[in-house]
């Protein structure tokens, strides 16, 4: 397929300062019928780094990144203009398979939604339907992977024909990123993934996104400005559809450059 | 600080570490006249007076530090609230060093009673503690302003009173050559001289901070390093080199 080889070419090793971005995002713009919620934003995502997107309510983060996978399809009235690419590929081009486009573009939810099934069909089921592997050995390796990355592998080794709806909230989440990365993903997108989640489920799902980074891009979207601090490593701030400010993440919390980060950041605009 | 936040006690928090700022700076500021108008008159109740208010100084640099730290557990400010708290800490580090030297002249104070002024070396002493104590009211405004011109400025008056410290140093340094008997004299007025020339160090360390305040960077360490006693050698001729 297409896109496999065009990722298979850009994520050799860059030694360069900046490497080769994976997603580019050039001059988009998003609307939902007359409304416009995302205002000629350019964004360019570096592969194996965890980006934050930050910004208040309704300020087009969580379209954006709904639009990286192209999530948005399924809203009728919404309309994507602009170029995204994934790994110089347009992701909006007509020939691309969206079922194809959102196995290397994962997604990962505010609320944990494990299937009603088992632990193990719940990683299984990617691998199956995308055809992934036919013997049930390669299987039972690529579910005990999976797990492991998760980093939920050692507290569900021996209940894996439990249902998953049965774990902690913590645990379903790191249940529902075991099952993203089962696909081979190459970007993993999270809207809000410890909004539900207690502190300590947070900690170590917090934990798992920077262990995970060394394999995988990943973007999240994030109301916690203290989660963005801790997790990302480039932070881009939104307000009212637009990208007002995209940086290091040290340098968007410590002096950030434009008024309204600023101001945002330090709680004194919503 | 133009806008305010939607929590209001995290703006009150912030206005009463830099209130407390402002009241150690003052209270510095008034030691460093104290200390030298002792030193002039050789006035020991006045140098005891001063030794003991850097009590009050060190116990606000405290209370700064403990305010600052509660900020940055519990409110955990970003951008330039952070560099706010974290400056405030640094800003009172640097006044207490500068109590603490005023503390050491009055104690030297003490010593040189009983023996005389020499030469003019008091009068230029006394010139260096009036610059310096313009100078920390000049950087403690600057600080209320977020002034980054005027703290620029200070960070270049401070070779002023390098200077002078250069100039009392060799002049300090004859005297003693001519006449042994100036030699404990000297020594503690040449401490003197340096610790009004750290005051100076200090003040434009918190002239650096204020910069970093309202920029988020750091000065680039190119302002004029003009003390030159370090370097200053008596040859064998008995000259200074």
């Amino acid at each position: 397929m297409n896109i496999q080889t065009h990722i298979e070419e850009t994520v050799m090793p860059v030694p360069s300062a900046s490497p080769t971005p994976i997603i580019e995002v050039r001059d988009t713009q998003v609307f939902y019928g007359e409304k416009q919620a995302i205002i000629d934003v350019n964004v360019e995502i570096e592969p194996n780094a965890v980006t934050a997107f930050i910004g208040p309510s309704g300020c087009g983060k969580s379209t954006l990144l709904r639009c990286l996978n192209r999530m948005n399809d399924v809203i009728p009235i919404c309309r994507v203009e602009g170029s995204i690419t994934l790994a110089g590929q347009d992701i909006y081009a007509p020939e691309v398979d969206v079922v194809a486009l959102r196995q290397k573009v994962g997604m990962v939810f505010q609320k944990p939604n494990p299937f009603p099934k088992s632990i193990f069909e719940n990683v299984a089921y990617g691998p199956k339907i995308n055809g992934l592997t036919k013997h049930k050995l390669e299987m039972e390796e690529i579910v005990e992977t999976s797990l492991k990355r998760a980093g939920l592998w050692e507290e569900v080794k021996d209940r894996l024909d439990q249902p998953g709806t049965g774990l902690s909230g913590g645990q379903q989440q790191r249940l529902c990123i075991a099952r993203a990365i089962a696909v081979q993903p190459k970007v993993i997108l999270m809207d809000e993934p410890c909004s539900a989640l207690d502190p300590i489920a947070t900690a170590t799902v917090e934990t798992l996104i920077d262990e995970l980074r060394e394999k995988y891009t990943i973007i999240i979207v994030t109301h916690s400005m203290q989660q963005a601090a801790r997790v990302s490593q480039k932070t881009a701030f939104f307000h009212l559809g637009e990208l007002v400010e995209f940086g290091t993440t040290e340098q968007i919390f410590s002096a950030p450059r434009q008024e309204r980060t600023q101001n945002y950041i330090t709680g004194r605009i919503g | 600080m133009e806008n305010t936040h939607i929590v209001k006690s995290f703006d009150r928090d912030l206005t009463q570490i830099e209130n407390m700022i402002l009241e150690m700076g003052g209270m510095v500021e008034n030691q460093i006249m104290l200390s030298i108008n002792a030193l002039i008159a050789r006035d020991e109740d006045l140098a005891k007076t001063v030794r003991a208010a850097d009590k009050p100084i060190d116990a606000l640099e405290s209370a700064i530090d403990e305010n600052s730290i509660r900020i940055l557990a519990l409110r955990q400010p970003l951008a330039s609230d952070l560099r706010h708290v974290v400056c405030a800490m640094k800003v009172a580090s640097n006044l207490e060093r500068i109590g603490d030297y005023c503390k050491n002249i009055a104690k030297r104070t003490v010593a040189l009673s009983g023996h005389d002024s020499v030469g003019s070396s008091e009068k230029t002493l006394k010139r260096m503690g009036q610059l310096v104590q313009q100078m920390v009211r000049d950087v403690l405004d600057a600080y209320v302003k977020k002034d980054l011109a005027m703290a620029e400025e200070l960070i270049l008056r401070d070779e002023e009173v390098d200077h002078m410290h250069n100039t009392l140093f060799r002049e300090l340094l004859t005297y003693m050559m001519e006449d042994p008997r100036n030699i404990t004299s000297c020594m503690h007025l040449l401490f003197i001289a340096k610790n009004i020339e750290r005051m100076g160090d200090h003040t434009t360390a918190v002239a650096e901070q204020i910069y970093y305040v309202v920029t988020g960077e750091l000065p680039e360490d190119d302002r004029p390093k003009s003390d030159m006693t370090s370097q200053i050698v008596v040859s064998a001729e008995g000259d200074l080199i």
